[in-house]
């Protein structure tokens, strides 16, 4: 079982530095092979060889945000005990969304810091917010109850963010392309600062696993199995929640990967965090470089933003999960 | 295997917020015996066991394990000596049945300690002694209500504690699989002389298969001993509330209470 996993990582690895050569090499503007070559190559003289050096840092910031969304998913399905978790679902990423806009809009924000700083608090507002409501009545946070409090919070949240906008003609391009979601506008420096609390998110839920894992067996066996249930749900939950944060603070919000992707790899690799965690950071980072390079591509020379073409991917598999009976175990 | 694991509930009162279920209940667990809880619906049972399991920390009074306080100690630590069996435990999708088992290795792992050979020992020996070692690959959702039930125990039995604690291990199960259930808790009890603590239903099973009789009426221990001699038809009326008549089993000799309901008793 180890091995057919392990087999299964290093194909998922592969298919991921595949998708990365993809990514720099097709996108708008068709160059040749020799260009590609001489660009990666550290030469930025000619068009195309411009072309390619800021399409690197492009695939760079996807494969991160793709990664840390999968993983926040993974992780609040597993916290949460919940298939339809999901940031954007639970409304966690429109949290996020509406921190940044309030501080752009009122508080002249622009402080890349500053943005991840505002995001992540705005991503742990909600999920808190959303997880009470979801609590509220008989039989405590059931998934539909959390998914709907979710719906119901992220729908709000999004007015909420239109209304802060719509006055603002002066805010509202630079706003909108973040609102949509994407990674197009990848620049280096942006990616340093935000790079650091991916990462720590992703050590925090990582580390988490073998926890979540006797979560998986109800909070009663978990504690009896000597696991210190609300401190492993709060650490975890407070990883997923900056990975979220950080990740849309960046790209604005980006919908389903962080659904669609934990299902998948569990039908793969099984349910032991362990295994299932790592995997799913890989899938999720090569989902995300895959929309962005199909976004690229199908509508020369314009592009579709990579959070249009994962609500696309997401949603006929969100209406799956719901379809499926087992929608309420996990 | 030492016997000296002591579990004691001095004088714990228990609640679920403001409703008392549990009042200054005094119980001392017989190590390397087997325990049967029993008692009425509702009358604190299985409120006792999530106690003697630390999950409910008594608003008065306090579960000792060998002298210490139960909530004191690392609760890391305490899953190495208790284990624990809950009444509806939830297996994730898709799991194997070694995976689930493995999991019962959770107390015995550092936060960055690998999977060791101890591990898979005893993952290997739990899955002998509960006779499911041919379904170790199988995905634990294909399989019925009793081979469920015996790698729920196989899991506890990875977690190697001198002290296992069931909630009702024989509900959904049909009468063979509750006595091959109960057979194997008392082997195991033989065996390793694992002290065994569970909630029963069936008092007859109670009788048959338990060395203590613990029975619990409106959160107080009602009754407690040998069940030869705590389980009468007096017992059962007070407790239960049930006129029956108590005789000796003709295959064990133990206690058999024949219930008389209102319809066909002569």
């Amino acid at each position: 079982m180890s091995t057919a996993r392990l087999a299964w990582v290093g194909a998922g690895a592969g298919c991921l530095v595949l998708l990365a050569l993809a990514s720099v090499a097709f996108g708008n503007r068709e160059i040749s092979l020799h260009e590609l070559i001489a660009a990666l190559a550290g030469d930025a003289n000619g068009v195309g060889q411009a072309a390619v050096a800021a399409r690197v840092p492009r695939t760079v910031l996807a494969l991160l945000v793709g990664a840390a969304l999968a993983l926040s998913g993974a992780t609040m399905q597993a916290v949460t005990r919940n298939p339809l978790a999901d940031p954007g679902i639970l409304g966690v990423s429109s949290g996020a969304a509406l921190a940044v806009v309030i501080g752009i809009a009122f508080f002249g924000l622009s402080d890349p810091y500053g943005y991840i700083g505002v995001a992540t608090l705005g991503a742990a507002v909600a999920a808190v917010f959303v997880y009470a409501v979801g609590s509220l009545g008989r039989g405590g946070a059931t998934p539909l109850k959390l998914a709907l409090a979710g719906a119901a919070t992220s729908a709000a949240l999004s007015s909420l963010v239109s209304a802060v906008l719509l006055p603002r003609v002066d805010i509202l391009t630079t706003f909108q392309f973040w609102q949509i979601g994407g990674v197009g506008g990848a620049e280096w420096d942006r990616i340093g600062v935000v790079a650091p609390f991916l990462l720590a998110g992703a050590v925090i839920v990582v580390l988490s696993g073998r926890g979540l894992n006797t979560l998986a067996l109800g909070d009663d066996l978990a504690a009896g199995l000597g696991t210190q249930v609300r401190r492993t749900r709060l650490i975890a939950a407070l990883g997923a929640v900056l990975l979220c944060g950080a990740a849309t603070a960046v790209a604005g919000p980006i919908g389903f990967v962080g659904l669609v992707i934990p299902h998948l790899c569990r039908l793969v690799v099984g349910s032991d965090q362990r295994w299932l965690l790592p995997f799913t950071a890989i899938a999720g980072a090569g989902l995300l470089v895959a929309a962005d390079v199909l976004g690229r591509v199908v509508a020369r020379p314009e592009e579709i933003e990579v959070g249009i073409v994962t609500a696309l991917i997401g949603a006929p598999f969100f209406i799956w999960i719901v379809r499926r009976q087992k929608v309420r175990a996990l | 295997m030492t016997l000296t694991h002591q579990l004691v509930a001095d004088e714990i009162t228990l609640a679920y917020g403001d409703r008392l279920v549990v009042d200054e209940l005094a119980l001392e667990v017989a190590p390397g015996r087997i325990t049967a809880i029993v008692g009425a619906n509702g009358c604190g049972k299985s409120t006792l066991l999530r106690a003697l399991a630390r999950l409910l920390s008594p608003k008065s009074g306090q579960v000792v394990l060998d002298g210490v306080e139960l909530n004191s100690r690392p609760t890391k630590e305490v899953a190495r000596l208790i284990g624990l069996l809950p009444q509806s435990p939830i297996a994730p999708e898709g799991i194997v049945v070694a995976d689930l088992v493995g999991r019962g290795r959770h107390p015995h792992q550092g936060l960055f300690a690998r999977w060791s050979r101890a591990d898979d020992e005893a993952v290997a020996a739990a899955l002998d002694a509960t006779g499911i070692a041919d379904l170790a690959d199988r995905s634990v959702d294909e399989l019925s209500g009793g081979q469920r039930q015996r790698v729920w125990i196989a899991m506890a039995l990875a977690q190697q504690t001198d002290i296992l604690l069931l909630d009702e291990p024989t509900t959904f199960l049909d009468v063979a699989h509750q006595i091959e259930v109960l057979d194997l808790l008392a082997d195991l009890n033989r065996a390793r002389g694992t002290t065994i603590v569970m909630v029963l239903h069936d008092l007859n099973l109670a009788s048959r298969y338990a060395d203590e009789i613990v029975a619990v009426c409106r959160g107080r221990v009602h009754a407690l001993g040998e069940p030869g001699v705590v389980v009468t038809a007096e017992l059962v009326s007070e407790v239960f509330g049930l006129d029956s008549e108590v005789i000796a089993d003709p295959l064990t000799g133990k206690p058999l209470v024949l219930p008389r309901g209102r319809h066909h008793v002569s």
